[in-house]
């Protein structure tokens, strides 16, 4: 067995040709992925008592404010389904876009010390804490299982695309947080250019409103924001199609989110063999 | 290639070391424009971040180093500070990538770089060894076999579930060690773990790597600690300035070597701070060397019965009471044989130290020493805050080569001792004291 063994472990390091047992090797080390993504909840849930209640309040009372603003004083349109309803099921893809989004810009900073020590391919850590978010994205998909009880609304097959949604949504994070967390590395000001980005974000994307009350001619523009699509699938598949969602706004958010992945690895694995040296 | 555990070809790392020049950046506007630009040159994925606002400096930490470790050789590194120990070892472990070069592994390897990598303080002592053990490459079920006994080699059985921050440090690093020295790979990467602790853990430490070796696993460690070296290792490599100045199984001779500092023959009695090496506003030492009764500089061989001084010339920008400027005195073999500091006497007897160029000396005493080559070495700290310049990590030596002039007997034969002081014996009457 012990022959089996080396025989598997030859390998040469060589300048500039690091990539040779890249994804082998980010299949070797599953388990240390899955430990880290272990770690951070673990230690997410453990530092606070309100830990969980945390990814409860945060997309509660933000949803709160937005049916008050949007629903009630603003009065926009809500495709005929209660608002709390309409808010909630865009802000869960949001909530678990920003904290995933943050989580991995910062992972890379917030774990130097084992960048510096030992050697795993570092496309782990960011997924790892994509995955925390994820956890809290379970725990807020609760909130709205309750708030479907209250308004006795009842989802149909639809629901059941949601896990496609929401793999886009991961892979949005993942590609826009791989490029923010290089760069991080080197330059630490980006940290300040993640909560910019997904407060502005939240604006932007339709969270509190709905698609349907932007322009026409500025629909395509406003497609280019992955979320968006995310976040109409979202409520297309809560509400049993009811809210608008067309297939032009789906192939355009796909092929962002594999640019955004193509240019963040690309990036990520461009920059990662010197993280060692810069951190 | 069969039992070639691992092969390094040409090896070499590069880093570039940025100076940004400061006046460049005069205005608020300026500022913000040259943050600009860089954010905009570090937002394109595509660009080499050309910034003209730098001058780079290229600093060759490995340069063409070549050697074949077999399988099952125990190999020390030793090295001065900056010698590139560290880098070769970050390279070997896939740390950092080699800038040129080849580097074949064949086996398993696990690199030790730090004992209680990735221990996270808010988890328990048991989720601590499944998260540290899994960062340094055991596999789950690895960990579960070994659990009981790593538990037991560290003596934490009754704290398992306690929050590692609310350890002793002792238990802390007991704990972080155990998981390490559990690792079975086939070839082992060691970076200086053995400085942590008290002297009773670090006995410890060297016994189970002694037991470890014992197994046959190839083992490459990095210390400054010689006996350490000499005990666990059967080939040892030099390095300085990146490169390797001798590598052979005769330990003790390189040990010899790294200790004179490696010049054959030559032993400087002077040092000086070329290009300001050296900078700290509390000390700057300027240089270091040994004098006579005159202040004339003095070089070897030197004889025993001859008064001589230790010089240091150093500046002082910031005057701090806890100054505190030592010299160590060490055998050939790298054996600290002792520690003298200016403070030693009582407070009013210190040479007093203000702002400005300082020198002070101090008497090395004749006929204390043996005939044998010593290194001295100049330390420096502030007094319970903190090194400036610390033991074993700064490269500030003279050499003081004592040759004759041991004793005036004509009895007198060569000591076998460290020290061979002529003491004074005398006569006393025998009757009265009866």
């Amino acid at each position: 067995m012990q022959t089996v063994k080396e025989e598997s472990f030859q390998f040469t390091i060589e300048a500039g040709r690091a990539e040779h047992h890249y994804w082998m090797d980010l299949w070797r080390y599953r388990e240390l992925f899955y430990i880290l993504a272990w770690r951070d909840i673990a230690v997410r849930y453990k530092q606070t008592i309100i830990g969980v209640l945390w990814a409860v309040l945060r997309p509660l009372l933000t949803m709160m404010i937005f049916v008050v603003v949007f629903g009630k004083i603003a009065k926009l349109p809500s495709e005929g389904v209660p608002y709390p309803i309409f808010v909630f099921a865009a802000m869960l893809p949001w909530t678990f876009f920003a904290t995933a989004f943050s989580d991995a810009s910062n992972s890379l900073i917030g774990n130097a010390n084992l960048i510096s020590k030992v050697y795993f391919p570092r496309l782990i850590i960011p997924a790892a804490s994509v995955i925390v978010a994820g956890v809290d994205f379970l725990i807020s998909f609760l909130i709205l299982i309750v708030l479907m009880i209250w308004y006795q609304y009842i989802p149909d097959w639809h629901i059941l695309t949601l896990p496609f949604f929401l793999l886009l949504a991961f892979f949005t994070a993942l590609g826009a947080g791989l490029y923010i967390a290089a760069l991080n590395v080197k330059y630490r000001d980006f940290r300040f250019v993640v909560p910019f980005i997904s407060q502005l974000g939240l604006y932007i994307s339709p969270v509190g409103f709905s698609t349907t009350i932007v322009p026409e001619k500025f629909q395509l523009l406003y497609y280019l924001n992955p979320m968006v699509a995310v976040i109409d699938g979202f409520r297309w598949a809560i509400s049993g199609g009811r809210t608008a969602f067309n297939m032009t706004e789906l192939t355009v958010s796909i092929v962002m989110v594999i640019f955004l992945c193509l240019i963040g690895i690309y990036h990520f694995r461009k920059t990662e063999k010197s993280f060692a040296d810069v951190i | 290639m069969r039992n070639i555990a691992i092969k390094v070809e040409s090896l070499g790392k590069k880093y570039t070391i940025k100076h940004e020049k400061q006046e460049s950046y005069k205005t608020f506007q300026d500022v913000l424009i040259g943050s600009g630009k860089k954010i905009i040159t570090s937002l394109n994925p595509f660009s080499g971040h050309k910034e003209q606002d730098e001058t780079t400096e290229e600093f060759w930490a490995l340069k063409d180093v070549n050697f074949e470790i077999n399988k099952g050789d125990k190999v020390g590194i030793i090295g001065r500070n900056g010698a590139g120990k560290s880098t070769l070892l970050k390279v070997l472990s896939r740390i950092t990538e080699p800038t040129t070069g080849k580097i074949h592994i064949n086996g398993r390897i696990a690199s030790l770089l730090e004992v209680g990598t990735g221990f996270h303080p808010e988890l328990t002592g048991r989720e601590n060894i499944y998260l540290n053990g899994a960062i340094l490459g055991m596999s789950r079920a690895e960990i579960k076999a070994k659990f009981d006994e790593i538990v037991a080699f560290a003596e934490v059985e009754k704290f398992l579930d306690t929050p590692v921050k609310r350890y002793s440090s002792g238990m802390y690093v007991r704990l972080a060690f155990s998981v390490a020295a559990h690792l079975e790979p086939e070839i082992l990467v060691v970076d200086e773990v053995l400085a942590v602790g008290d002297v009773e853990f670090q006995k410890k430490c060297l016994g189970k790597m002694g037991e470890v070796s014992k197994e046959g696993r190839t083992i490459l460690f990095v210390s400054h600690n010689m006996n350490a070296i000499e005990q666990l290792c059967n080939k040892s490599i030099l390095l300085d300035k990146g490169q390797i100045t001798s590598s052979s199984s005769d330990i003790r001779s390189i040990v010899k070597k790294y200790s004179i500092g490696g010049e054959n023959g030559h032993l400087p009695t002077i040092w000086k701070n070329i290009d300001n090496q050296y900078s700290n506003p509390y000390f700057t030492p300027k240089q270091f060397w040994i004098s006579d009764d005159n202040n004339d500089f003095l070089n070897n061989p030197l004889p025993n019965d001859k008064k001589k001084y230790i010089n240091i010339l150093f500046n002082v920008k910031e005057l701090d009471k806890n100054l505190e400027v030592g010299v160590r005195l060490y055998s050939e073999e790298g054996e600290l044989l002792l520690v003298t500091h200016q403070t030693d006497e009582k407070e009013a007897n210190w040479p007093t130290i203000n702002i400005g160029e300082n020198l002070i000396r101090m008497e090395v005493p004749p006929r204390i020493l043996n005939e044998y080559i010593y290194r001295i070495e100049l330390v420096c700290s502030l007094y319970r805050k903190g090194w400036i310049i610390e033991p074993g990590k700064n490269d500030i030596n003279i050499f003081l080569n004592i040759k004759g002039g041991a004793s005036d007997s004509p009895y007198w034969v060569k000591r076998s001792s460290v020290f061979s002081p002529v003491i004074k014996w005398s006569q006393v009457e025998a009757e009265g004291k009866r």
